[in-house]
């Protein structure tokens, strides 16, 4: 079982980028299960949510505590949220930012970038002050975590995002190529 | 057979689809979380075309049931869905409707009970209308939400039944949890489940029938005696439609279903979402050669008695395991399984556990701590403390 963690705020699409690849995996013929943090969400606060892959039949219903891999959509929150609380020893952390993966000290993580936010700007997701970058970013995690193919999540932003699919695949594909840290 | 199509849906999702496959001809509804998406699904349903039915938009939960109550009882084919404050605001409207003997099928998201505020998973609102009258299903998963929708329409409209049908979904844990499913072709489920024929004639001049009249003391008893036989006799039908699905569709229900009961010295008892977790659970703890096993309550309403009696009376210890609780007594199925166990010679030592109130999660951990206590209760002989609460917040108890 792989278990992912997406942290984003209220409106950037943290819930959609969950749901998107818990159905790419699907689409692979894994089972899988996607949620939000239970409750209440609100624009522009801190939001998580929570994605499961695995080639057996999930059954287990819990919250995510031990994540293998956590996903941060927005730079802004590692001084507010503790994002590697629970991430496995020698977990995968992937960032939104244009730092090189090397200036952030998350102990044993493993940590990759991808300026997700230039490249949902350069395509026209959302606008320069509130980009949307959650297909940018699962671009990066299929390269990061290859437990996905990228084609698989081409296929996953067509049935979930709905709107401009082509630039939210070009998007995916473009923060495949360009995340460092691999 | 047509083909099931696979796809990646949330639990309101997985529900309205099952309903709308149903043909339901009316859909009055009163938006609440968690169970928004399910009108919301219904209305898109219909404005699409996909569905020919009459959304009736109302100003409460209340007006929902009772517009509900009316379209049945006109021979409409009816579906609803709501939770919580909203089942309660229901709650007389629910007596009538099962009352008025009308087939209405409802998707809860179960949800906690008001004061203090909470909007997340408990059964507390289903489990305050248990004596309403209508049959409740508890679902497991997004798959069985769908199924037991379509279930539901065929066991409630049978003309030995006749009753309302609550199916319950945990608040987020299903309702907004996405998940695979598989989805039945619309002309198998036709085959199903035939257009809601109506045992009486209903508005109509040349068979004059009248519903919800007044019943003074000499009838009032007897229209509850028939009420309660029907909901006896839900109970084989139940078992005729689950297995008429199953042959249909390939997926087996069954009012109680068990794993790794057969030699299990301990039996947790479970409902709803949690018994996926106790099911990893039981199978973590059979690899330290715990003899533990599940029994899953499915349909609580009518009580499955006598399959839990079969299924239970071989175990040394039963855990009863709760998202509710009646103040001043026990969780409600701990009860109601004392009663089925109280005649009998062979019986298993019982044991409540409280948890999982207002969304508090029930983890694999917490099925151990409750294997543990039980086993104490079996090395012991005997049940000193009936009832339990774990997963307790230390930090608040202080």
């Amino acid at each position: 079982m792989y278990e992912v963690r997406f942290h984003g705020r209220g409106g950037q699409g943290a819930v959609t980028a969950a749901n998107t690849l818990a159905d790419a995996a699907f689409r692979e013929g894994k089972d899988v299960q996607a949620f939000p943090m239970f409750g209440v969400e609100r624009r522009g606060a801190p939001v998580n949510a929570f994605t499961r892959i695995d080639e057996e039949r999930i059954d287990i219903k819990t919250q995510i505590y031990e994540p293998d891999a956590v996903v941060v959509l927005d730079a802004s929150l590692l001084d507010v949220v503790d994002v590697t609380n629970g991430l496995k020893p020698g977990g995968i952390l992937i960032l939104n930012s244009s730092k090189e993966p090397g200036s952030f000290d998350y102990g044993d993580a493993k940590v990759y970038t991808v300026d997700a936010t230039s490249i949902a700007v350069d395509n026209r997701l959302g606008t320069e002050t509130n980009p949307i970058v959650n297909t940018a970013i699962l671009g990066a995690y299929s390269r990061v975590v290859g437990n996905v193919k990228l084609e698989s999540i081409f296929e996953a932003i067509t049935m979930n995002v709905p709107v401009k699919v082509e630039n939210n695949q070009k998007a995916a594909k473009e923060a495949y190529e360009k995340v460092k840290g691999v | 057979m047509g083909e099931q199509i696979s796809m990646t849906v949330k639990g309101n999702m997985a529900t309205a689809l099952g309903a709308k496959l149903c043909r339901p001809n009316v859909v009055p509804a009163y938006p609440i979380t968690p169970s928004t998406l399910f009108p919301e699904k219904m209305s898109e349903f219909i404005a699409d075309g996909e569905l020919d039915a009459s959304m009736i938009n109302v100003e409460s939960e209340h007006s929902a049931m009772s517009a509900c109550i009316g379209a049945s009882a006109t021979g409409a084919r009816v579906v609803t869905a709501s939770a919580s404050q909203g089942v309660a605001l229901m709650h007389e409207m629910l007596f009538i409707a099962a009352g008025m003997r009308l087939p209405i099928v409802m998707a809860v998201g179960n949800r906690a009970l008001s004061a203090p505020i909470n909007i997340w998973c408990d059964h507390q609102d289903t489990i305050a209308s248990r004596d309403s009258g209508c049959l409740q299903f508890y679902a497991e998963n997004n798959q069985e939400g769908l199924d037991l929708m379509i279930n539901a329409f065929r066991i409630g409209e049978d003309h030995r039944v006749l009753l309302p049908v609550m199916v319950g979904i945990d608040a987020f844990v299903l309702t907004h949890t996405m998940e695979a499913v598989k989805v039945p072709a619309q002309e198998d489920v036709d085959d199903f489940l035939p257009p809601y024929k109506p045992k009486y004639g209903i508005l109509d001049h040349r068979e004059p029938a009248t519903f919800g009249s007044f019943a003074p003391p000499e009838y009032y008893q007897e229209f509850k005696y028939e009420q309660t036989k029907a909901m006896e006799k839900s109970s084989e039908v139940i078992d005729e439609v689950f297995a008429d699905y199953a042959e249909r569709f390939g997926r087996e229900y069954c009012k109680v279903s068990t794993f790794q009961c057969e030699d299990a010295d301990i039996i947790l008892l479970t409902m709803g979402s949690m018994s996926g977790t106790a099911r990893e659970a039981i199978r973590k703890m059979r690899g330290d050669g715990k003899k533990v096993g599940l029994a899953k309550l499915t349909v609580y309403r009518p009580f499955p008695e006598a399959e839990l009696r079969e299924i239970l009376s071989k175990a040394k210890a039963v855990a009863v395991v709760e998202r509710n609780i009646s103040p001043g007594s026990t969780g409600a199925i701990y009860a109601e399984l004392a009663g089925a166990f109280i005649n009998q010679k062979k019986k298993p030592l019982l044991k409540n556990f409280i948890t999982g109130l207002g969304g508090r999660d029930i983890l694999v951990e917490t099925f151990r701590e409750i294997y543990e206590k039980t086993l104490e209760v079996v090395k012991a002989g005997e049940v000193k403390e009936p009832m339990e609460w774990v997963a307790m917040n230390e930090e608040v108890m202080r």
